[in-house]
């Protein structure tokens, strides 16, 4: 059953953006806002990881024939100054994206397996994950024009 | 009888359903007699919200004194020690008479059109330069209607930058969006008339007997008479309004949603909810029960550090009560997950079906006397007339209505809050800053940083005030503006009453109306609609109310209604009908609603098409969230929490009051106020002065020992440096406070700054 590897991949994505959430709200502290929300998302995140903890436990993760390319989309280090920001907040909506169409996956398995617990999990967690979207695309819509006009240096 | 020891007055009492009987306040000058006053002008005070209806006394050409109006519903004649000592006498004192523009670093007078010209150059030069968004517009709670919707217009359209503010978003920002997110538009539910009819009244982080004085003396009347209401209080200090409280509930500054989600739990665990109302005119009941299903009692005590017995106590009386009056204020909306926790309030409500009732509603208070002027006007940055900035039609409406492109108008993203708009300019890509009526370099959170920016070599700041202030200091030009009782228009109080004011007398030496000023730039930039016409075509204040009945036609705020004939003579009125969504019917259609909404926890919009997938029709939003630990937590090294507030003799940075000598002998210093417990682990005795610091600053201040609960610490906020010989900026509240604010309503958190305390 490859479940196993959708598993170690969602495991490995979620871990990846609550890292990639701490390093913004750290690097962009000078944004109140950014920061305390992405520290609210990143600890969001944990709890995510946590609750997929039992699934893991039963159906096992294969973790081995991903980690690679998940290493390359991680999260390297935050830009400075207001496109910086746009950019850092753009590659969270990537990461993020990609747990969401995962936990899409995960669901469709969950759907095929008729397991409650498992649906339980996606369902709760996609929410989380519709909210770090829409939270990213609200922010990124505020930050852009400025950024992208306004901005100097 | 001595008004600034006596706040509220001698009682009269009554009964639940009688009205409140008449008791006419008066203050003139000193020598002053009825009879030598040459004429009664009508107003109504500018120095809280409340708005109390009231007549200036004029002889030879000045201000001398000031009646309350027996006829108004606000009010019934009475007025508080602001009203009567800080509302005129400070109109001669020390005020900017002429024009100030910076020449070689210094601030020097000029004339009107050297000044005029000097913002007009600026202007065009950056919009060549950089287009719109290199301009911002942060303004008041303290103009009158006229005055903001013309700079609305300006800067929406004549400009068209998304940059625009008001010092609102200090006050009531909150009050604005949890009446948006639960209701679907801006609008007070409830009236004053409300505290005569209810049966418990529920104060949340609103110490009523200091902010609105003549309220509370309302409230008192009530609890002096027979059938006297229950009363509930939520504020972390033994305020009066918490001594006459039935209950009080003292819990640890930033907890209100864990303790709002515990008294909505026992509500819906005890069934004392309205099914059939829930079902009805309501949306997303079930997730509000999932989520406040963990707040057990227990839990909630121990978050907030309160006995659980009292939390349960609170639920009965607010289960149980015929009518339920909730008032909501700074406690609340200042503090973390400020419109969260306001919002639970509306639950509380909705889920009894007790909105728009007699004597059970909720009021979202306001804050500064004509907030709400600034949140309809959309000189807030919100689109006039409660429309929505997502819903192009709205747009196009507002187009049509000026005759100009609606592209010129910025709605590709919600309007910039003032927090952000100074952060722009910190950054500089807001390089033209017009501040008009506020004092941010006492009042914005973290003023050393306020301070910084103000002095930013590439920012242009314009200030116009009617006095020199710590902000006008650092401007590059100064616009010297008439007061209250100098010029003409109006405004509405925090239960949508609106007063007119007249003009008194004449502005002192070359000062003119805000609006007036407004109007002037508008004509020397040459802002035009379509047709080419001049965009503004109003040129005094009746034409620009006029124009704004046609802009509030339709719209939730519909002043069509209202004219200033009528409003002469006999009490102030409101828009709308007494009490709002008495029929349970709310301003949530798609097509209507001023805000699609957001999640409260982050603050992420609802998109268009969301919202209509919940098919809201008129339906209110019970919107739920969990409590999270506030961020700014006291630690070892700042172990208390330190919270901001006012004192009952003074207004916002007392820039008027501080100038009425009755007010500022009553409260000259400012001080900070600790437990007796507290005071004596550290050995502190009254009066000790002493050091109290965040990371962000510190002041130095007298110890006062008395209302706060222990590890809590309160400051006044009003306290600048204007009226003391500049040693170091050790005295104002924020020079402590943290940058930081609500994600929902944008509302900076005063009332939770982590500060360690020391002998100096
Ligand atoms: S309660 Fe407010 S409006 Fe009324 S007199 Fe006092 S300060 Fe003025």
């Amino acid at each position: 059953m490859h479940l196993a590897t959708y598993l170690g991949l969602l495991h490995t994505s979620l871990r990846t953006l609550a890292g990639a959430f701490r390093e913004v709200a750290k690097g962009h502290g000078e944004e109140p806002d950014v920061r305390s929300t992405c520290e609210v998302l990143a600890n969001r995140l944990d709890g995510q990881v946590e609750k997929l903890g039992p699934i893991v436990d039963r159906y096992g993760e294969h973790r081995e024939s991903e980690p690679e390319r998940l290493h390359a989309a991680e999260f390297e280090q935050t830009r400075g100054g207001a496109v910086g920001l746009l950019r850092d907040l753009q590659d969270l909506y990537a990461l993020a994206s990609f747990t969401d169409i995962t936990w899409t996956v995960v669901g469709q398995a969950a759907q095929g397996l008729r397991d409650e617990e498992l649906l339980n999990v996606v369902s709760s967690c996609e929410k989380d994950t519709a909210r770090q979207l829409a939270w990213l695309k609200t922010r990124m819509k505020q930050s852009a024009p400025q950024a992208l006009i306004a901005a100097r240096g | 009888m001595d008004r600034i020891a006596d706040v509220w007055g001698p009682r009269t009492p009554h009964g639940r359903e009688t009205d409140w009987p008449v008791r006419v306040d008066q203050q003139l000058a000193d020598g002053i007699g009825e009879s030598d006053v040459d004429r009664w002008v009508q107003s109504a005070c500018v120095l809280c919200s409340n708005g109390c209806g009231c007549d200036i006394a004029v002889k030879d050409g000045r201000m001398v004194g000031v009646r309350g109006r027996a006829a108004d519903i606000v009010n019934h004649g009475r007025l508080g020690p602001k009203g009567l000592f800080g509302s005129w006498q400070a109109h001669r004192t020390d005020r900017l008479t002429k024009p100030l523009i910076r020449r070689h670093g210094v601030l020097v007078e000029t004339d009107w059109d050297t000044a005029m010209n000097e913002v007009v150059h600026r202007s065009q030069e950056l919009l060549a330069e950089s287009g719109p968004s290199s301009h911002g517009f942060y303004t008041s709670g303290q103009l009158f209607l006229e005055e903001y919707y013309t700079l609305g217009v300006i800067g929406k359209t004549g400009i068209g930058t998304p940059h625009m503010d008001g010092n609102t978003r200090l006050c009531t920002a909150t009050a604005a969006a949890a009446l948006k997110e639960s209701f679907g538009s801006d609008g007070q539910p409830a009236c004053h008339a409300d505290i005569d009819l209810c049966d418990a009244l529920f104060l949340f982080g609103h110490n009523m007997a200091a902010t609105q004085t003549v309220m509370w003396a309302r409230v008192l009347d009530r609890l002096a008479g027979p059938e006297r209401p229950r009363v509930v209080v939520v504020d972390p200090r033994r305020t009066p309004v918490a001594e006459s409280a039935d209950v009080h509930l003292a819990p640890l500054p930033g907890t209100n949603q864990a303790l709002l989600n515990g008294l909505l739990r026992a509500v819906i665990e005890h069934g004392w909810i309205d099914h059939d109302y829930i079902a009805r005119h309501t949306l997303g009941f079930e997730e509000l029960k999932s989520t406040v299903e963990p707040y057990t009692p227990e839990h909630v005590a121990e978050i907030c550090r309160i006995s659980p017995v009292d939390l349960l106590h609170a639920a009965e009386i607010f289960g149980t009560s015929r009518r339920v009056l909730s008032t909501v204020l700074q406690g609340f909306y200042q503090s973390h997950q400020a419109t969260a926790a306001s919002c639970q309030v509306n639950n509380l409500h909705l889920i009894r079906g007790m909105i728009g009732k007699p004597g059970g509603g909720v009021l979202q208070m306001n804050g500064q006397p004509t907030a709400q002027n600034t949140r309809e006007t959309g000189a807030d940055g919100d689109l006039p007339g409660f429309r929505n900035w997502d819903n192009e039609e709205h747009v196009r409406e507002l187009a049509r209505l000026w005759n100009v492109d609606p592209l010129t108008i910025p709605h590709w993203a919600p309007p910039t809050h003032a927090m952000q708009i100074w952060r722009y300019a910190e950054q500089g890509s807001i390089r033209f800053l017009w501040i008009s009526a506020t004092n941010p370099a006492v009042s914005l959170p973290e003023l050393a940083r306020i301070r910084d920016i103000l002095r930013k070599e590439d920012l242009f700041v314009v200030v116009q005030d009617g006095f020199p202030t710590e902000t006008t200091e650092l401007a590059d030009v100064v616009l010297p503006a008439a007061l209250w009782g100098e010029k003409q228009g109006t405004f509405t109080n925090l239960s949508r009453v609106v007063h007119l004011s007249e003009q008194a007398v004449e502005p002192p030496g070359e000062a003119r109306s805000d609006l007036d000023i407004f109007l002037d730039y508008a004509s020397r930039m040459g802002f035009r609609d379509r047709d080419g016409d001049p965009l503004i075509k109003w040129k005094d204040a009746e034409g620009a109310f006029d124009a704004w009945r046609e802009c509030s036609r339709g719209r939730p705020c519909d002043y069509t209604e209202l004219t200033y004939e009528k409003l002469r003579g006999g009490s102030g009125i409101a828009w709308g009908p007494e009490r709002l969504y008495a029929d349970g019917h709310f301003p949530t259609a798609a097509d209507y609603c001023e805000d699609y909404g957001h999640d409260l926890l982050t603050g992420a919009t609802v998109t268009p098409t969301e919202y209509k997938a919940q098919r809201p029709d008129g339906r209110a939003f019970l919107k739920a969230a969990e409590y999270l630990p506030p961020h700014e937590q006291a630690n070892a090294e700042y172990p208390f929490l330190c919270t901001t507030g006012r004192s009952v003799y003074h207004f916002h940075t007392r820039t008027k009051t501080g100038r009425s000598p009755e007010l500022r002998r009553a409260a000259p210093e400012p001080w900070v106020e600790m437990s007796p417990e507290d005071a004596a682990e550290l050995g502190f005795s009254d009066g000790d002065v002493v050091l109290v610091e965040s990371e962000r600053g510190s002041v130095e201040v007298p110890v006062r020992i008395g209302r706060c609960r222990g590890g809590v610490v309160f400051l006044p906020f009003h306290y600048g440096y204007w009226d003391v010989e500049p040693d170091g900026h050790q005295r104002a509240a924020n020079e402590l406070t943290r940058t930081e604010w609500d994600p929902v309503s944008k509302q900076p958190l005063y009332k939770i700054s982590a500060v360690r305390i020391r002998r100096t």
